[in-house]
């Protein structure tokens, strides 16, 4: 008896192979599948560089948010310097060191340059932010644009200014439009020119005045803007062109009811905020903003205040949060595809269906030229130092000040 | 009409820090008979000094322009003896390829050390502005531009009135005369050069208060300090005052009855203008 619940020497050598094998196939199935290696470019440094660094903070927290949502992703973060050349030489170096699928880049221009190299390559570019329309119609197959164009930026942020007058019972006479002259700039220009008069504004628009965003010295362009005796003024700011806008608009007591952008950064960065101080209240930006009370936003708010605890989600919520959509989009496209294969993720994203995502809007889609045309906005005013949603009135915190109050008695 | 007088201001005012920083290559080239290519990056070199005086210490940079402006004399006093005495009497090309290797430099120096982003500099005036009649005038500009004129006329009474500026001033008029009467033409030729340098120390300390600091603002620096001394006439003190204030308007009222976008098309046009119908400069002398 005692001799038959021995195990012998084979069995125990049979017994270890086997308990070895058992041991190892569970390793073998827990193994995953390589990550979706994503190459991001982006504008960290130069003119651009608040933006870009506000974008690369969402692609810092997006590989553990999207592992909790059940996608891999390895990423690989380039700066273009916000020059153009560079985005194209970047977007180059990163497919050839083997990124499965490009996400960026903030600007158009450099975006643009960077859909030519996708295209060529055959690898997938999911846009974060950039609006030029002509990026995706252009006819290309590997090309996403999970962000509005100028057109449907403008043709939003136009209503929310009639809507806002129309809250606030206050309408200004005469409007001017000072725009940063680059692609993105020009592209809000044509897109001005074309909607302004065909959507019933009830302001005449007496001007245009295009600038260089690099431009260190805007009081000319201020002193036309007076000169012009508009009461409202429509700008297409980028960065620091903003800060040095409005010090100029108080330099030269110049007052206008509001100051509205239809949907351009620089007036909802922090660096305006610590720019400007008080000066940096009631100014207006109509653009796509994040729903703050999706689940999946609250996420992406806690690991950014994890990971970031000196900056305001609030604050950086639109480029943290197109950001991080676009990388959502490109796993979850590699997943539905089950392959990394830069082709085979191109025809999943296609078929993008995404409906629990970060900014407002309906589902995340793309149309046959690779456009989601399912992107709404909000009017965004600073109030306090902090971007608030202000109309439309279902996703309103606060109401809107409108006419702002004077540049008097307030304090940088 | 008050629009107008703002703007003619406006350009006068910035018109003069820009005269003030091309004074430091009229006076190196007026006196040393070479071309400092690498003006823009000194001025941005002292822009970035003023910005990190005024973020460690809080020190509004009209405060600390003495001690910038002596920083770059002993830089320039230094680069003159132990670098540019070389290339003195050497062809033009040479001398042209040494200070644009310095420029080169400099500028990936700053870059290294400050990266690509723009610098700014906040005073508690930035926001205001003087009431003259029925123009304004923006604070910061006056502030810049007084002291701008405040040092081209100290310097201009150094070199009309100081027994050092006399003897600098023979260097540039008669160099065999001056080492005829046994001036040490290479002691004057460095402090020479560590004037113009301090010069263009202060006028970037002014400038910052106008403009963030960048390195890649070096390159258009120095376009627009040559731009200044060609149509003032180069070495000629006076001529880069003028240069300045022509070009501070002209850029403005540019860019105000035409499209800003066209303000450095007024600068190049007034260039060529200048080169075709007077090439000495204005207040150059013919040779």
């Amino acid at each position: 008896m005692t001799d038959r619940l021995r195990p012998s020497r084979r069995t125990l050598i049979q017994g270890a192979a086997a308990a070895g094998l058992a041991a190892a196939l569970p390793l073998r199935a827990r193994a995953q599948a390589p990550a979706l290696k994503i190459g991001v470019i982006l504008p960290r440094s130069g003119y651009l560089a608040p933006a870009g660094q506000s974008c690369q903070r969402g692609v810092d927290i997006a590989p553990q948010v999207l592992s909790d949502l059940g996608h891999r992703v390895e990423v690989v973060s380039v700066d273009f310097e916000s020059n153009v050349d560079l985005a194209r030489t970047q977007a180059e170096k990163l497919i050839a060191d083997g990124a499965q699928v490009l996400v960026g880049a903030f600007d158009s221009g450099g975006t643009s340059a960077i859909a030519q190299v996708c295209e060529q390559k055959a690898v997938p570019l999911v846009i974060n932010v950039a609006a030029a329309p002509q990026i995706t119609e252009q006819g290309f197959k590997y090309v996403f644009r999970n962000f509005p164009t100028s057109v449907m930026l403008v043709r939003n942020g136009l209503a929310l200014m009639k809507e806002m007058f129309k809250a606030t019972n206050v309408t200004p006479k005469s409007g001017i439009f000072i725009h940063a002259n680059d692609t993105f700039g020009q592209a809000n220009r044509q897109a001005i020119d074309r909607l302004f008069p065909t959507l019933d504004m009830p302001f005449k628009l007496t001007d245009a005045i295009a600038y260089d965003p690099r431009a260190q010295d805007l009081s000319v362009e201020v002193a036309k803007c007076k000169a012009s005796g508009a009461d409202f003024v429509i700008v297409t700011t980028r960065a620091g062109d903003a800060i040095r806008l409005i010090r100029e608009m108080v330099k030269q007591r110049y007052e206008p009811k509001g100051i509205v952008s239809p949907g351009s950064p620089g007036m909802y960065d922090q660096e305006f905020y610590d720019g400007l101080g008080g000066y940096s209240d009631y100014t207006i930006t109509n653009l796509p903003w994040p729903n703050f009370n999706a689940p999946i936003t609250k996420r992406l708010g806690d690991a950014f205040a994890k990971r970031f605890p000196q900056n305001r989600f609030g604050v950086d919520a639109f480029n943290v949060g197109f950001t991080f959509e676009a990388m959502l989009v490109a796993a979850d496209a590699s997943k539905r595809a089950g392959s990394r294969d830069p082709r085979a993720i191109a025809e999943a994203l296609r078929s993008t269906d995404i409906a629990d995502h970060v900014m407002t809007g309906g589902t995340i889609s793309f149309d046959a030229k690779g456009q989601n045309n399912n992107i709404g906005s909000a009017t965004v005013q600073n109030l306090k130092k902090t971007p608030t949603v202000v109309l439309p009135r279902e996703a309103a915190t606060a109401k809107p000040v409108f006419p702002m109050p004077g540049w008097r008695g307030r304090q940088a | 009409m008050e629009v107008y007088l703002d703007i003619v201001a406006s350009g006068v005012l910035t018109g003069l820090v820009y005269g003030l920083m091309a004074l430091g290559l009229s006076v190196i080239f007026g006196v040393v008979r070479v071309v400092n290519f690498a003006h823009g990056e000194l001025t941005v070199a002292a822009m970035y000094m003023a910005w990190v005086m005024a973020g460690s210490l809080g020190a509004d940079p009209l405060l600390t322009l003495p001690v910038i402006a002596a920083a770059l004399f002993a830089v320039g006093y230094l680069l003159q003896r132990h670098l540019v005495e070389r290339f003195i009497g050497r062809p033009e090309h040479e001398q042209f390829m040494l200070l644009l290797a310095v420029s080169i430099i400099i500028l990936n120096g700053l870059l290294l050390v400050y990266g690509p982003d723009a610098r700014h500099v906040q005073v508690e005036y930035a926001y205001d502005s003087f009431e003259l009649g029925p123009m304004l005038l923006d604070t910061v500009r006056v502030y810049a531009a007084g002291a701008a004129v405040a040092l081209a006329l100290g310097l201009y009474l150094f070199f009309r009135f100081t027994d050092l500026g006399t003897a600098i001033r023979a260097c540039a008029d008669n160099l065999l005369g001056a080492q005829v009467v046994g001036l040490d033409v290479r002691r004057l030729y460095a402090l020479t050069f560590g004037i113009g340098c301090a010069v263009v120390g202060a006028s970037g300390t002014l400038m910052v208060l106008m403009r963030d600091a960048t390195p890649q603002l070096a390159v258009q620096l120095t376009l627009l300090a040559f731009i200044v001394v060609i149509i003032g006439g180069l070495g000629s003190m006076a001529g880069a005052l003028v240069g300045g204030v022509l070009i501070g308007v002209s850029e403005a009222l540019a860019g105000f009855l035409l499209t800003p976008s066209l303000k450095s098309l007024f600068s190049y046009g007034l260039l060529i203008l200048v080169l075709l119908l007077r090439p000495e400069g204005l207040m150059g002398k013919r040779t």
